[in-house]
């Protein structure tokens, strides 16, 4: 693939490492973060190439890469990297951009279970389990995924569909409304 | 003195076993909890994927609530909860600009005063593998338990870390030795199960804990001990999948530390909700006379 350099090459990089406060330039493209990380199986650009992107400058190719999507936050390659680049803060603040500037999603299933999720949490200040995975299934029209193993949860007393809300649920509003991030906006 | 309990969303529906057999290992060992009131959701995995200022926020506030009760400590049985709660504290500990801009957030301030921990490492500090030892009623004698420690217990060192190698912990293998089973080295201690993307893309979590399966019969165990409830959801809920899918159906027990305990300290097999289970555990406790 031929990738046209960018001329806001430094741009995007600083951007990044502004956001996230790690500083990208130190990446040495060793290859020890793709090296342990478990999702790379399924990844389109492995960790350390969406870290040489980054240093190029290649925006848009970065921001609509599945990969961040992908990412499950193990922290591995933070762990592991030898040049201390904690690329797991990087893979949040790629989805966190990505979000923001209204790239096409390339893993819509885990946009909308991130959304469902703290939706719940908006409203109730807890997660209710059972909710989230009945909310998730139609809204990604997957009507009977997992619905042997929800069978047998039931039988065993998992399956709850009270309401497990808390007296702070305002509070929780509020820090919903307070924080800086992209919940009462756009898309979302 | 009580110590702080934060038992987190998964206690109230598919880790509830946890949560009875933690409180019920509690009273065997003298340990008072007490739980921080109306605590909220830490946010997980979504909320650091979708703003920063959140995921600090959603666990400060339940860290500025234990204080204002007057606990000085707060323990949590779910490694993603320990996670969040030790980042945030971390992180407003290490810079005050921090600390005030998320106490506007949260509407309540959090004076850095508690210690956060997690039940593995409250088990090993406050009641140390001797007195432990005191306490077994019941030892696991031939249990081999192969202990998974999974990515947020040991991820990332610098802040969360329960123990002092993040790549071959040996924490709670200590503390299944000190209950009388045998701990095997094992290649997995520390490999991703999927966690966060359980619904989301469920093909990867089914490879990703498979090959954790996998690797623990490898290692001849009879059990595979975890410290979290996701770990034990993916482990355990997704078996007959990963049987399907990987045509070996490995019926493997997966336990909660607490369980486990609960059996050596003598508490009844029905109280610690152990029958919740999708992969029973119960032929493998009768074989080795513990039930
Ligand atoms: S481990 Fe660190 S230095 Fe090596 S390629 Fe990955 S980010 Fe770059
Ligand atoms: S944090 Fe994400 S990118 Fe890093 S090793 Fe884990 S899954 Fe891979």
């Amino acid at each position: 693939m031929i990738y046209q350099l960018n001329a806001n090459v430094r741009n995007f990089g600083e951007t990044i490492s502004e956001l996230s406060g790690v500083d990208i330039s130190t990446c040495y493209q060793c290859g020890k973060c793709t090296a342990g990380c478990p999702v790379v199986m399924e990844m389109s650009h492995t960790p350390n190439q969406i870290m040489r992107l980054i240093q190029l400058g290649l925006k848009d190719e970065v921001l609509s890469s599945p990969t961040p999507w992908l990412c499950a936050s193990c922290e591995t390659c933070t762990t592991r990297c030898p040049k201390e680049v904690d690329i797991a803060k990087i893979m949040d603040t790629l989805r966190i951009l990505a979000l923001k500037e209204g790239y096409k999603r390339k893993e819509p299933n885990v946009v909308a279970f991130n959304k469902i999720f703290l939706d719940s949490i908006k409203n109730n200040g807890r997660l209710q389990e059972t909710k989230l995975a009945i909310v998730f299934n139609l809204k990604t029209l997957q009507f009977f995924k997992d619905m042997m193993l929800g069978q047998k949860l039931f039988k065993k007393g998992k399956i709850s569909f009270s309401n497990d809300s808390i007296k702070g649920t305002d509070a929780v509003k509020a820090i919903f409304e307070r924080s800086k991030g992209f919940l009462n906006k756009g898309e979302r | 003195m009580a110590y702080g309990y934060y038992p987190g969303c998964s206690a109230h529906g598919t880790a509830k076993e946890y949560d009875i057999s933690t409180r019920k290992v509690c009273v065997k060992l003298g340990i008072q909890l007490e739980d921080v009131a109306d605590w909220n959701c830490c946010g997980a995995s979504p909320a650091h994927a979708t703003s920063e200022e959140l995921s600090l926020a959603l666990p400060l506030r339940n860290l500025a609530l234990a204080e204002k009760q007057g606990l000085n400590s707060i323990m949590t049985t779910c490694s993603a909860c320990y996670n969040r709660l030790k980042v945030a504290h971390e992180t407003v500990k290490e810079s005050p600009e921090t600390l005030n801009r998320i106490n506007d957030i949260v509407g309540e301030p959090y004076n850095k005063t508690l210690k956060v921990t997690h039940f593995v490492n409250f088990l090993f500090e406050e009641v140390g593998l001797e007195k432990l030892k005191e306490k077994v009623v019941k030892p696991l004698e031939n249990v081999k338990a192969a202990c998974y420690y999974g990515c947020l217990l040991t991820r990332p060192p610098e802040l969360v870390t329960i123990d002092a190698d993040p790549e071959n912990p040996t924490i709670m293998d200590g503390i299944v030795e000190a209950l009388g089973a045998e701990a095997p080295d094992w290649s997995h201690k520390t490999e991703c199960c999927g966690a966060s993307l359980a619904l989301s893309r469920t093909d990867i979590v089914v490879r990703l804990s498979g090959e954790i399966l996998k690797a623990a019969r490898f290692a001849d165990a009879d059990c595979i001990v975890v410290a979290c409830p996701l770990c034990y959801a993916n482990l355990d809920m997704r078996q007959s999948q990963i049987a399907s899918r990987h045509g070996v159906d490995y019926s493997l027990p997966i336990l909660f530390i607490s369980e486990l305990m609960g059996i050596a300290l003598g508490v009844n097999y029905d109280e610690l909700g152990i029958d919740k289970h999708m992969v029973s555990a119960a032929n493998m406790l009768k074989e080795k006379g513990l039930m």
